[in-house]
């Protein structure tokens, strides 16, 4: 499947990744509405992890047999088996967190949506062609392609 | 206002010339019918032609044409030639009265061939020599201009109408092998008798219909070479350009028309190898002879016409072959004037010369 | 740093708080120390003195919140004491030192360019249309053999002519000055686009070699990474004698910008400083320029031309007229627009001659004394726009070097701080941090889109002119008027003033 890569070679530690996501996952998709109104600031659904000069942005790697989605007790989290994106039905998620703990990437957070519980994971954007932070990077530092695995 | 030579003046214009490959000679009246019936391509500010084979008698002696503007300049032009010439023969141009034609300069003509100790001075070849006395007395004579300075040829130019400057030279009294003729439509000016075609240097004559818009490239790429570009005109180029290309850096006269109209570099990419590198050599060396806008040019030699199109063919140009004779001309009805019966009328390429020459038998015959 | 400094400073950055979103992007970006994070506070900030103006801020931030603004100046007008002056000596009076600065001249002298017009056809011959009619950019450099017979003449001696596809080429920007990704950029783009980069005198890296069959490999006073197979490897061989920033001096770069990687393409220690003589110090005559021309020609066994690059200076034509007849198959001229890592500001700002005056001088010079068709002639210094390229070409030279254009184009902001290596676009630093923001595959991009919009826009104005080959245009100053130029300004250029007959 596609899926979300870094090239840390040009990751310029921006951070508009993140500033992309959040748009991206608000509910006006505007910036500022996403940031000023909706208090959206830190909910980014990727990271970017510093060790300067070094960064690179990580998110979710929709593993084949995610660990998230076997540990999830009210079956919110979900491999679809289409497309391969792991993603979190919200409306079933009861905010036990099971997912955050069992990641092996730390690619989950926990956060909070209109006041309910909802994990905060990469979805490849899975309504749009390309991921926003792809889009977004300005300097393509994160493409978004299909490679063969262990390449 | 400044007289035409000191500054360039565009122009549109009316082409024809014949050459007999057998060496026939014929007088001049079938040129000056063929030019006439293209009248509107000119107006009535310059007319000229070219004649090859006319002074049998004079052969071995350069016919210098000249014009001045008065006695002046005549008198000091005489003292130049008698400096470094030996006279054969000189008169008065003949010509007629025509009404249509104004004023007309003083035509002189003189038979000379250059005193050897001169050339020797010198350091440099007869040619040479005459060019660079050709382009002394256009340059430093004021009034003085010389109209052609070949062998066994002559030019003949004006302002008026060709038919008009035909009839006022008396052409139908001349016997040529190959004749070349030119109406003019300049944009402005009074018009000068200089600045009619044919334009000349030894054997060569151009008469040109264009507007070359390399004209300040190739200008000073012939300045380096010793040329005097003393009339501001493009025409002048091409008969220089041909002039170095030709007879001093010794092309055949087919590869120089591939420098004034040369192949695209995308055709050039397409040759075969040795092909390409010559192709590749010519337009490296001679870029800046590349005669760029649009141009159709017959230029005249001894023994020969050539007639050629710019690359892209942005001015008319058409052929046409009967027995030995071959025509060219801007308009095919010019060439039907002369010669209802023409065998074969082609419309050569941007860029692809047409050459006729003398038969070789006729040549021998002809120089004998 | 004295306790108190006697100016303000220069510029100041307004940041709309309605607009910020915090996202800190300003503070990660600024190569300068200017943007500043409070996590205690959450509050950004900025530190006006330490702003170059760079708008490496402005561009990244995703709101749109930041404005650079110049301060006024905080003194008297004064046409005289302009507010330059004062800052260059409040400067050196807590200093000491000479000033320094980046890029090319950037005072108000005349650009010739700006006072040229160009021709276009009308009537009595057509424009040509480029959309339907080929037009040829095509380019050759190098000494040519005349005349030209059907069988080439075998000279052991002729290096072979460089053709180029549009007559603009990078001029020379070293590595070590320029990071990694800026010279890759570099490379990439004119092999992408069949023309030649320079190497500047850093040396060619190991990785980049691929690219060298599109490289002027530069040979200068420092002989940095100069050995045969870099020599061999290049396209074309050019002796640095000058450059159009800085006539006359050397240059010096800083040990902190020889990285490791930058040591072992200069072939010196890492970390030390890289001083090149003002001189090189073989050549204090013509006839040792001579001798270091055909040494180098004996290195590549004539299979590379050479080319001399040299500031526009005073007595210019007589200058490339020995470099001529040395045996340079190129002459590379600079004016004194050309950009720099790092000039004396009274080096850059006051010595050299336009670009446009030399060229002119230079081709006439070589026209009268017969010898244009040995050399080309390349002109570098400022170049702006494909229209100051078709002047210069109209002029006499066969083609042009551009750097800050292409740096501008890999985002270079003229900022002028190319010397203390901070350079927050990633252009002139060694910093990793910093360097890794220019992806030299969009680098590459970039800079074709310049090479391909200037060389449309040039077919275009060949087009209107009548002609459909860049060799028609080149010396062809009819096809130029001056404007508000005085009469010596017009003979120089060898133009005629605009209205005039042609």
């Amino acid at each position: 499947m596609k899926k979300v890569y870094a090239r840390p070679a040009y990751c310029m530690n921006c951070h508009l990744c993140e500033v992309n996501c959040i748009v991206a996952h608000s509910r006006s998709r505007d910036l500022f509405r996403a940031y000023k109104r909706e208090n959206l600031r830190g909910a980014a659904r990727v990271i970017v992890e510093e060790r300067l000069p070094l960064s690179v942005a990580v998110q979710c790697r929709h593993c084949d047999d995610p660990r998230c989605v076997a540990g999830c007790i009210s079956g919110a989290m979900v491999k679809d088996p289409e497309t391969g994106i792991v993603y979190c039905q919200e409306d079933k998620c009861v905010g036990c967190w099971t997912c955050v703990a069992s990641c092996p990437y730390g690619a989950i957070r926990p956060g909070e949506k209109n006041g309910r519980p909802v994990p905060l994971k990469c979805d490849l954007c899975r309504e749009a062609d390309e991921p926003a932070c792809v889009a977004g990077c300005p300097n393509r530092a994160l493409v978004f392609e299909e490679r063969r695995a262990g390449a | 206002m400044l007289r035409e030579g000191e500054y360039r003046i565009p122009s549109g214009c009316a082409i024809s010339g014949f050459i007999n490959k057998d060496g026939r000679r014929v007088n001049g009246s079938a040129i000056i019918q063929s030019i006439a019936l293209m009248q509107e391509r000119s107006n009535g500010l310059g007319g000229g032609f070219a004649a090859y084979g006319i002074y049998p008698e004079y052969q071995d002696y350069y016919a210098l044409h000249l014009l001045f503007e008065d006695k002046l300049s005549r008198n000091q032009v005489e003292e130049l030639i008698k400096d470094n010439f030996y006279i054969e023969a000189e008169d008065r141009i003949p010509t007629r009265h025509v009404r249509s034609i104004g004023k007309a300069p003083l035509l002189w003509r003189y038979f000379v061939t250059p005193r050897l100790s001169k050339i020797e001075e010198s350091q440099e070849t007869e040619a040479d020599f005459m060019t660079r006395l050709v382009m002394r007395i256009n340059d430093s004579v004021n009034g003085a201009y010389v109209v052609s300075s070949g062998k066994n040829m002559g030019a003949f130019k004006g302002v008026g109408y060709p038919e008009d400057i035909g009839e006022f030279f008396r052409l139908d009294e001349y016997q040529a092998y190959s004749w070349i003729a030119h109406g003019r439509f300049p944009t402005n000016t009074p018009g000068w008798w200089g600045g009619a075609h044919p334009f000349t240097l030894l054997d060569w004559s151009v008469v040109h219909n264009g507007e070359i818009s390399s004209y300040g490239a190739n200008r000073r790429f012939l300045e380096m070479y010793g040329y005097k570009m003393t009339l501001q005109t493009d025409t002048e180029v091409v008969a220089y350009a041909i002039d170095l290309l030709v007879r001093r850096h010794n092309l055949p006269l087919e590869l120089a028309a591939r420098v004034l109209a040369a192949p695209f570099w995308q055709e050039i990419d397409r040759l075969p190898a040795a092909e390409r590198d010559l192709y590749t050599r010519l337009r490296v060396v001679y870029g800046s002879l590349l005669m760029n806008g649009p141009f159709s040019i017959i230029v005249g030699f001894s023994g020969g016409i050539m007639a050629l199109n710019d690359r892209i063919k942005l001015r008319p140009l058409v052929a046409g072959s009967h027995a030995a004779t071959l025509y060219v001309a801007s308009e095919e009805a010019a060439i039907r004037e002369i010669c209802p019966d023409v065998e074969r009328v082609w419309y050569p390429q941007g860029g692809e010369p047409v050459i006729g020459r003398l038969e070789e038998e006729a040549q021998c015959r002809l120089s004998a | 740093m004295p306790t108190l400094s006697l100016m303000p400073p220069e510029f100041s950055v307004a940041r709309d708080d309605n607009k910020c979103i915090k996202c800190l992007a300003c503070v990660r970006q600024c190569g300068f120390d200017a943007q500043k994070y409070d996590a205690e506070d959450d509050r950004l900030y900025t530190i006006d003195a330490n702003c170059v103006n760079c708008q490496r801020c402005v561009s990244i931030c995703p709101a749109g919140a930041l404005t650079i603004y110049k301060n006024p100046p905080p003194m008297r007008p004064n046409a005289h004491w302009t507010e330059g002056h004062l800052r260059n000596i409040v400067k050196q009076a807590e200093t000491g030192g000479v000033l320094l600065t980046g890029m090319g001249n950037d005072q108000p002298f005349p650009t010739y360019f700006d006072r040229l017009l160009l021709n276009a056809s009308q009537v009595t011959n057509p424009s040509i249309d480029p959309l339907r009619e080929p037009m040829e950019l095509r380019t050759y450099l190098g000494s040519r053999t005349e005349p030209v017979s059907r069988e080439e003449r075998k000279d052991k001696t002729k290096t072979p002519l460089v053709p180029i596809e549009t007559p603009i080429m990078f001029s020379a920007m070293s590595y070590g000055s320029i990071s990694h990704e800026a010279f890759e950029s570099l490379a990439r783009a004119a092999k992408a686009f069949g023309t030649l980069f320079n190497t500047g005198e850093g040396g060619l890296p190991a990785d980049l070699y691929q690219y060298a069959d599109h490289a002027v490999v530069q040979v200068a006073s420092g002989r940095f990474g100069v050995h045969a197979g870099y020599l061999n490897a290049g396209r074309v061989i050019e002796i640095k004698i000058g450059q159009g920033a800085k006539p006359g001096i050397g240059g010096h770069l800083p040990g902190e910008k020889i990285t490791a990687p930058v040591a072992a393409t200069r072939m010196i220690p890492e970390g030390t400083d890289a001083l090149s003589s003002a001189p090189h110090h073989d050549i204090y005559s013509i006839e040792d320029l001579k001798q270091l021309i055909f040494t180098l020609k004996e290195a590549t066994r004539y299979q590379k031309p050479v080319s001399v690059k040299i500031s526009a200076v005073h007595n210019v034509a007589a200058i490339a007229s020995g470099i001529a007849r040395a045996g340079a198959d190129i002459i590379a001229i600079d004016g004194f627009r050309g950009g720099t890592g790092a000039a004396p500001t009274m080096i850059r700002d006051h010595v050299g001659i336009p670009i446009e005056l030399a060229i002119a001088a230079v081709d006439q010079r070589l026209r009268e004394e017969g010898i244009r068709n040995q050399v080309s002639l390349v002109a570098a210094g400022g170049f702006r726009s494909s229209a100051d390229v078709v002047k210069a070409i109209a002029l006499g030279a066969d083609a042009v070097y551009i750097a800050t254009a292409a740096l501008i184009a890999l985002g270079c902001h003229l900022c002028q701080k190319c010397y203390t290596g901070k350079c927050s676009w990633g252009i002139a630093t060694q910093d990793p941090y910093r360097s890794r923001r220019l992806n030299p595959e969009i680098g590459a991009e970039r800079l074709y889109n310049l090479l391909r919009g200037w060389s449309h826009e040039i077919k275009e104005m060949l087009g209107g002119m009548g002609i459909n080959s860049i060799e028609s245009l080149r010396g062809n100053r009819l096809h130029l008027q001056g404007v508000g130029l005085n009469e010596v300004e017009l003979k120089l250029l060898g133009v005629k003033h605009a209205g005039e007959a042609m």
